[in-house]
């Protein structure tokens, strides 16, 4: 077949992929055509997984290897048999979140972090660049292979300028197809269809080839079995770890490729679909497989020295002369590299977009303080220019490695690279405690570890990776030798970088996420994503009620009380035309009373609550959340409630003092009724008990007769000085004393009470000190109570001071407007602890009826001057009993004036 | 001989009564303004009765009474407790200090001559 004939087969069918997609595309966007979108094209869609690789390079890898092969099979086939709850997770998430992509994803998930989007998009483009270039390579490879043995035409030779324009037409198609639009959904109705159409061209072609192996080279499939027990190479021994190890390999990259990623969950529209393909992908797998060791066992029967078995599947029917066979091989291989290529260019540009471009050109954009202008345009624009951006990192990166042509190598390296993504995913979607430090770790070191033990050394020595430094390692230490880190030798490089990536990789990221705290918005993506499944829709609608109303009444009693809640529940039992208090539990009556709760409880609360009555459904996040923000109301409210609290335990110590105060107030009249009795029966007995003597005896002298009739007398005057004392008390702590407030000069009124206070001991000689000058003041006051103060403090000296030459000192201090008069004797003073007494009612510091006095004076003193705008203290540390009466010069009104007052005992005191 | 009363009583003219009352009616009678001297007085001298003034400059008449008690020989010694505040838990007081008898004041003389004698006799 001619090379140009060839092109022109290429781009006939690129021409009627184009019609296929356009027809789809225009179906999907009229909403016709519902099939495009049935679990079938589901199904085939996933097929991307098969790409050149699985088309000509599994043949290759049986021829080398044996079995081996199946093990890409096997691990993605135990994921969809085995693990399609992890997928129907990833995929309900990715289209509840309207995730575009894994990078995506995983940002969402850890608090929408871009730092892990661009991580994760630098790694999907780094291990996807090897595997596109790994396209490119086979689709130039068949066609050199095909036109080679059809004599030379000029680009034939060059692989190269083949592989350039294989990529810029590939640029072009997944340009057309996959930015024509920009979905909220990101889905690509054209592309997956055009996909669909390409995996069955594929397994129709490996079939094909497959069956004319099997019965027309060979004559059945015991004839290839005894063909390969012939053939058996010593590498062909199945190797349980590597096996293992590959197989874990395959499944992760099921999981994790980003072109996988994009059909299985950015493209699903349904998760149903998932079911379907559960079992329909695996049977895929097994019909691609299924022939792949009988090619190869032929193709190294009959194909000559030297061939490269990466190629049997076209060389053989090319070989035996099967030429329109060796074209539909030939479509199937160029579908499987396109249908590869398309896809993974479209995610990766997605990626690289939303990840890295967009951001940049926003931050930009804001750096420059610009309007951001039409984005719709741009994130198309910068789509575009992504794929081809990839599509050109892929060439390159084939021009490059070159030299490597075993296929199968590159893709391996390309999944344990993708695999890095693995611990963040399965985090993502498993574990809330998985932090964005934690992926960010773990992403960052497997991603490096993967680069410098895989990656870097792929290209071979001296390419990207220095000879030397591959066989010494990095600074000459062996145990960082690229392909046998930390010593670890024994494992073959693949399974060497995979264990130590991935392994170190899950290590950081649990360590990294059990050390750092999430974030609340990573706490709640956490929540929202482990548990998609608990959430309700969103109408929080109850559809499959389980409870009975038994359950339901005590539960509503509690929260609306009794009687409302039994209302209730007889009103909807009426309204179902039912008697009684139950009505049957539909969700219009659940719905009803969740309403009714709201009312109480808030509206998460009461759905949690049902929730959990009618067991239908966990709580979910959302609820906990609304909860949440209620309880924090109900930690307002309480905080308030302990304010008020605190006011009440305040008011209560108020009271409490009060009550103290009131007590003491009590005792203290207590002891004052008390003592006044005390203070009225003593003179009373002497007087009873000498008027019964007078009374009752004939036998009395006059003299005792005048003596007794004296004591008689002066015992009825210290009684009644004691009521009049008392009277004036009362009269002045009620402030009911009427004061004559009147101008007098100082001086006389100290004259005056000298004078008065001189009969009381009028034996005893006492020095009155003065300076008459300063008392020269004129003040206003009521002279009259004044001059009571003076006599009592006069008297008191007179009577206590126990000095044998007893004088008493008198200095006039003037203040401002305030008077200080100091009285100071040369006694021994008032001790200490009975100062703070003296002021005191019936605080007679000693017992002699000598002194006389009830011990009202110095209180009557104080309540005096605190009815004249003054004071009285005592002054201690004087050199003898000192008081002070302080008082303003200018009484303008007393304080506490009464209206009426009873006429105050004048002079009363000591005298 | 007469029998001896000591009155323990810081009211001079109270005492003065008491003593005329007392002398009349054949009692020798020791007056006393000092509790706390009364008390050393009291043991070193015991008289045949003692009328003791509740309140007392520095020490109260419980307090004598107390030490009266717990002395093994002024043990029995009557005793007549008078007081102007007449409360009635300073009743319960004296008797459970075992005062023999409890009057208040202001008394009629014949009261006192009557209880005296009633306590001497006995």
């Amino acid at each position: 077949m001619s090379f140009n004939l060839l092109v022109l087969t290429c781009i006939a069918y690129v021409i009627f992929l184009f019609i296929v997609a356009s027809a789809a595309e225009r179906s999907a966007q009229q909403g016709r055509a519902k099939w495009l979108r049935s679990p079938l094209v589901y199904t085939l869609s996933l097929s991307v997984y098969c790409t050149a690789w699985t088309f000509y390079g599994a043949v290759g890898y049986a021829a080398r290897s044996g079995l081996e092969f199946m093990t890409i099979y096997l691990g993605p086939t135990l994921v969809f048999v085995g693990w399609w709850v992890l997928l129907r997770k990833l995929v309900r998430i990715g289209r509840e979140n309207r995730v575009t992509s894994i990078a995506d994803l995983i940002s969402a998930r850890y608090g929408k972090s871009n730092l892990l989007g661009v991580i994760v998009t630098l790694l999907c483009v780094a291990a996807g660049t090897p595997y596109i270039a790994l396209q490119l390579q086979s689709i130039a490879l068949s066609f050199t292979v095909f036109v080679s043995d059809q004599g030379r035409a000029p680009l034939a030779a060059d692989r190269n300028l083949i592989a350039f324009w294989v990529a810029a037409g590939l640029t072009f198609f997944t340009i057309a197809f996959g930015t024509r639009n920009l979905d909220a959904n990101e889905q690509h109705h054209g592309v997956v269809t055009a996909i669909a159409v390409e995996a069955v061209v594929k397994l129709l072609a490996l079939i094909a080839v497959g069956i004319f192996v099997v019965w027309f080279v060979a004559t059945g499939p015991s004839d290839i079995l005894a063909r390969i027990d012939a053939q058996a190479l010593p590498e062909w021994t199945i190797q349980p770890g590597r096996w293992t190890g590959l197989i874990l390999l395959s499944a992760i990259a099921i999981i994790c490729l980003p072109r996988m990623f994009q059909v299985t969950v950015v493209e699903n529209i349904d998760d149903k679909h998932l079911a379907t393909a559960s079992w329909a992908f695996p049977l895929y797998l097994f019909l691609i497989s299924l022939f792949v060791l009988p090619i190869a066992v032929v193709g190294m029967e009959l194909m000559p020295e030297g061939a490269n078995p990466d190629m049997f599947v076209l060389t053989l029917p090319l070989h035996l002369g099967q030429d329109g066979l060796a074209l539909l091989s030939f479509l199937g291989g160029f579908s499987a590299a396109t249908s590869m290529v398309i896809v993974a260019s479209l995610a990766l540009a997605t990626m690289v977009s939303n990840h890295i471009v967009v951001p940049l050109w926003l931050k930009l954009r804001a750096a420059r303080n610009l309007d951001t202008g039409n984005m719709r345009l741009l994130v198309l624009s910068v789509r575009r220019l992504s794929i081809g951006l990839v599509l050109a990192l892929g060439y390159i990166y084939y021009i490059i490695s070159g030299g490597s042509e075993a296929l199968a190598a590159i893709g391996l390296v390309a999944f344990v690279g993708v695999a890095q993504a693995l611990p963040a995913l399965l985090g993502a979607l498993f574990w809330r405690g998985a932090s964005r430090n934690g992926a960010a770790l773990g992403l960052s070191i497997g991603t490096f570890l993967w680069f410098y033990a895989l990656f870097l050394p792929s290209f071979g020595p001296d390419v990207l990776l220095p000879a030397q430094l591959m066989e010494h390692g990095l600074f000459g230490q062996s145990w960082l030798r690229p392909y046998s880190l930390f010593g670890l030798t024994t494992l073959d490089p693949l399974l060497h970088a995979l264990f130590w990536s991935l392994s170190l990789n899950t290590l950081a990221f649990c360590i990294g996420s059990l050390l750092s705290f999430p974030s609340p918005i990573e706490r709640v993506q956490g929540a929202l994503f482990v548990n998609i499944f608990d959430r309700p829709g969103p109408a929080r609608s109850w559809t499959t009620p389980v409870a009975q109303a038994e359950d339901l009444l005590p539960m509503a009693q509690r929260i609306l009380g009794a009687s409302a809640g039994q209302a209730f529940f007889r009103a909807q039992a009426q309204a179902q035309g039912k008697n009684g208090f139950l009505p049957d539990i539909t969700p219009d009556f659940l719905q009803g009373l969740e309403l009714k709760m709201s009312g109480s409880v808030g509206a998460a609360t009461a759905h949690a609550m049902i929730s959990q009555t009618v067991g239908t459904t966990v709580v979910s996040v959302e609820d906990l959340m609304a909860v949440a923000s209620e309880t924090a109301q109900i930690i307002e409210y309480s905080s308030q409630l302990e304010a008020k609290s605190e006011e009440l335990s305040r008011t209560a110590r108020k009271l409490r003092d009060a009550n103290e105060k009131l007590r003491t107030l009590s005792d203290q009249k207590d002891a004052f009724l008390s003592q006044i009795s005390h203070e009225l029966r003593t003179p009373m007995t002497s007087i009873r008990a000498f008027s019964e003597i007078m009374m009752d005896a004939d036998g009395l002298s006059p003299e005792e007769q005048t003596h007794f009739a004296r004591i008689i007398h002066d015992e009825s005057i210290r009684l009644t000085r004691l009521l009049d004392d008392l009277l004036d008390l009362s009269v002045l702590e009620h402030g009911q004393v009427s004061l004559d407030i009147r101008p007098a000069n100082l001086r006389d009124l100290i004259d005056k009470s000298i004078t008065a206070s001189k009969s009381v001991q009028a034996q005893r000689d006492f020095r009155i000190l003065r300076s008459r000058d300063p008392e020269d003041v004129q003040i206003v006051t009521d002279p009259g109570r004044l001059t009571q103060v003076f006599i009592n403090i006069l008297s008191n000296a007179r009577k206590y001071c126990d000095a044998s030459d007893p004088q008493m000192k008198i200095i006039v201090r003037q203040k401002d407007t305030m008077l200080e008069i100091d009285f100071i004797d040369n006694g021994s003073g008032i001790p200490r602890d009975k100062q703070a007494l003296i002021f005191e009612k019936f605080s007679r510091l000693t017992d002699s009826l000598q002194a006389g006095g009830a011990g009202l004076g110095l209180a009557i003193c104080r309540e005096i001057m605190n009815n004249l705008g003054g004071d009285i203290d005592y002054v201690p540390g004087q050199g003898g009993a000192a008081f002070r009466v302080s008082l303003p010069v200018l009484l303008e009104r007393p304080p506490a004036t009464a209206v009426t007052s009873s006429s105050p005992i004048d002079a009363a005191g000591a005298d | 001989m007469d029998k001896r009363v000591l009155v323990v009583e810081d009211e001079p003219n109270i005492s003065e009564a008491i003593r005329f009352i007392l002398t009349r009616n054949g009692w020798h009678v020791d007056v006393t303004a000092d509790g706390v001297a009364a008390i050393g007085d009291l043991q070193a001298n015991p008289p045949d009765l003692l009328i003791l003034d509740l309140m007392l400059p520095g020490v109260s008449g419980f307090d004598i009474l107390k030490a009266l008690r717990a002395d093994p020989a002024t043990q029995a010694m009557p005793v007549l407790m008078l007081t102007a505040k007449g409360q009635t838990a300073d009743r319960e007081e004296a008797q459970r200090l075992g005062v023999t008898r409890f009057m208040t004041k202001p008394f009629a003389n014949s009261d006192v001559v009557a209880a005296v004698r009633e306590m001497a006799g006995s």
